[in-house]
């Protein structure tokens, strides 16, 4: 039952003492999107238990509490467009401190809904729409420095901000789509996934 | 020296968000922000985009809550055609939607909130997720996937997919429950419930032991405002609104969603994406009200069906009057209501209705201008739509369950954070505590995907400011 006395081959699998292999360092973060990949990555239900078997979830929204995205991550989901200045800067964080970045789901690998905006009006425009124009009261752009990030210009792909190794497409990609990528990263072709898209 | 806390990112929670606490000179809490940080704008890019569309782009406003989003936007569809949705339509569509209140209702007691309870607010941050719940109690924890595995499969089984299944549509839903949906449900049926049934024993002995929580965790007088049946019965599809005061009395009632204008209004705040609506005619702040499953349960005269209805007596017993006004009575009410989506899901699959062909009207362009309004997970949804005779949308407002909380999680965690956080000398405040302020966010089980109509994780960061609300400090936390 417990996977972890067999060590599973593969790359990014290192063994940790005698014959224990290391779980994985696994990450998964939110983007601009809707969250529905994450849901669809919850939808892997019990077999959840499987992946806690091959991997330690170090940072993920919903499944950790961890406020800082850690080094040393070797697997990372990322849902969701690049659609601001927070997200801009903490993608490349995510990047600079994992192995191995998936785009998860059509916004990330496209932009999808969330670039939905950019052909349509400039960044103020929409925040004129919802803030002045829909407001009862004290109508303004939210805009605190440091807190309430500004939009950039355009939503954007995770690719056309930072490289992405592997691209898991779909809105969302379903529960068995996904645990199909994992397991394979998981057991042993992550190296192929390595040589292939890093 | 006073000073400011930012707590970023709030984790366990369904979007980007940050606290921030403000201390006084004597290191005490003089007030509180919940900001959330993102934003994507779709009452802004859907302009120009064929009402038909609708459904499926405002799906992905949510993904936690789709159902919700598919719903509004096919009722306000429904009106645009001026059509009355056939009776096998409307029990559809009804059924999709006690699905998905169960699955996340799930979804935010066991892989969110859960780990607070069972393994402590003050235990070890690396393991307090639901992974961690996993490892330490792996019985329960397998219990509440699979029961949020139940609510999902349920949407599945009607739509195809468990996410943006593009199954309900202006006029009805596009087919009945097949041979085989009816059976998957049927047998899974006495599970669900008896995980139900002993997650509400298990929440009510815990509630019993700490009545602390119960008083600090954002308890206040509020409004509160949901659907109910004609009949006083807990609504989530159709019914009227209802406005009711902390004392139970009745303050608005059969009110109809086409006025909306006339008894919400929205503010702004410039540290927050998410609005602040208000019942207009208290005004703002005043008119603070509260929405979601603690609403519903304080509207409703009665549940419907056997089992909820008890637990809804007790429910009433533990709350010491008619009206609950803990924010903490929000995982209790949420439990309450998967017991009563279970009920009501056995009800509809036994009925004949739900395996009918006749599931939608079809109709044309007949009216420009549609308000739809459904019950979310987390409390009412409103879809207005503005078309020209092409059925191209003019206008678009939305009115998210999670906003209508906004003024109510912002004093929540107030409430908490003076009753928790000791002045100390260095401004350190520790980790679990800094945990319980953003439980009082976990306790709304807030989507902010919806509330901003964006989607993301919701930060804990916490700011220290000082009196003259000047950043001293900033504490992440790390793992
Ligand atoms: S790809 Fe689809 S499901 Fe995933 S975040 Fe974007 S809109 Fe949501």
């Amino acid at each position: 039952m417990d996977t972890l006395t067999n060590p599973a081959p593969g790359a990014v699998v290192e063994t940790e003492g005698a014959d224990r292999p290391k779980k994985l360092r696994f990450a998964t973060v939110w983007l601009g999107g809707c969250s529905g990949c994450h849901m669809s990555f919850l939808d892997l239900d019990e077999w959840l238990f499987e992946l806690a078997k091959y991997a330690e979830v170090v940072f993920s929204p919903v499944g950790s509490d961890a406020k800082i995205f850690p080094d040393q991550v070797d697997i990372c989901l990322a849902e969701g467009a690049v659609a601001n200045e927070e997200n801009l800067e903490f993608i490349q964080k995510v990047r600079s401190r994992s192995k191995l970045l998936i785009s998860f789901g059509d916004c990330a690998v496209n932009g999808n809904v969330t670039a939905m905006r950019n052909p349509s009006a400039t960044v103020e425009e929409i925040l004129d729409r919802c803030y002045l124009e829909l407001a009862d009261l004290s109508p303004q752009y939210p805009r605190e420095p440091g807190i309430v990030p500004p939009l950039i210009k355009q939503a954007l792909p995770v690719h056309q901000v930072v490289p992405v190794d592997v691209f898991l497409p779909g809105c969302p990609p379903s529960a068995a789509q996904i645990q199909s990528a994992l397991e394979s990263l998981f057991t042993g072709e992550a190296q192929t996934a390595k040589l292939k898209f890093g | 020296m006073s000073s400011k806390l930012v707590i970023d990112p709030v984790t366990r929670i369904e979007g980007h968000a940050k606290i921030s606490l403000f201390l006084d000179d004597a290191g005490k809490v003089e007030d509180a922000h919940f900001h959330v940080v993102e934003f994507r704008g779709f009452e802004k890019f859907c302009e120009g985009r064929p009402m038909w569309e609708m459904a499926g782009i405002t799906s992905r406003i949510c993904g936690i809550c789709p159902v919700s989003h598919l719903l509004a936007s096919a009722k306000t569809g429904d009106k645009i055609l001026a059509v009355r949705v056939p009776i096998a339509g409307e029990k559809l569509r009804r059924m999709m939607n006690l699905g998905q209140i169960l699955q996340s209702h799930a979804l935010s007691f066991f892989h969110l909130s859960s780990p607070d309870f069972l393994l402590g607010w003050d235990s070890d941050p690396g393991q307090r997720n639901v992974f961690g719940l996993m490892a330490a109690n792996p019985d329960l924890a397998r219990a509440g996937i699979r029961l949020r595995q139940f609510g999902q499969t349920v949407i599945e089984l009607l739509g195809a997919r468990k996410i943006h299944a593009a199954w309900p549509v202006p006029g009805g839903v596009r087919y009945p429950l097949s041979d085989e949906g009816k059976a998957w449900i049927q047998d899974r049926l006495p599970e669900s419930r008896a995980t139900i049934l002993s997650a509400i024993e298990l929440f009510e002995s815990w509630l019993d032991a700490h009545p602390v929580e119960v008083d600090v965790f954002g308890k206040f007088p509020s409004l509160f405002m949901s659907l109910v049946g004609d009949d006083g019965r807990w609504e989530h599809y159709g019914g009227h609104l209802r406005i009711i005061d902390s004392e139970g009395q009745i303050v608005a009632d059969r009110l109809s969603e086409d006025d909306y204008q006339s008894f919400i209004g929205e503010a702004v705040e410039p540290w927050s994406y998410l609005k602040f609506p208000y019942y207009k005619p208290l005004g703002y702040p005043d008119g603070v009200y509260r929405v979601g499953p603690l609403a519903r349960l304080n509207i409703c005269d009665f549940i419907g069906t056997p089992e909820a209805d008890r637990a809804l007596e007790r429910f009433r017993q533990r709350a010491g009057g008619r009206v609950a006004t803990s924010s903490f009575f929000y995982h209790y009410a949420r439990l309450i209501e998967i017991l009563a989506c279970v009920e009501a899901i056995e009800q509809l699959v036994n009925d004949p209705d739900v395996q009918s062909s006749r599931v939608r009207a079809e109709a044309g362009i007949n009216e420009l201008n549609g308000v739809g309004v459904s019950e979310a997970p987390r409390g009412t949804l409103f879809h207005h739509y503005q078309v020209d005779e092409n059925g191209l949308i003019q206008s678009v407002n939305l009115i998210i369950a999670t906003g209508q909380n906004n003024l109510a999680m912002n004093r929540t965690i107030k409430q908490i954070a003076q009753h928790y956080v000791e002045g100390s000398s260095d401004g350190s405040i520790p980790e679990g505590i800094l945990n319980r302020v953003e439980a009082g966010i976990r306790a709304f089980d807030p989507c902010l995907s919806c509330s901003t109509h964006a989607v993301g994780q919701m930060p804990l960061k916490l700011d220290v400011f000082n009196a003259d609300r000047v950043l001293i400090q900033t504490l992440e936390r790390s793992s």
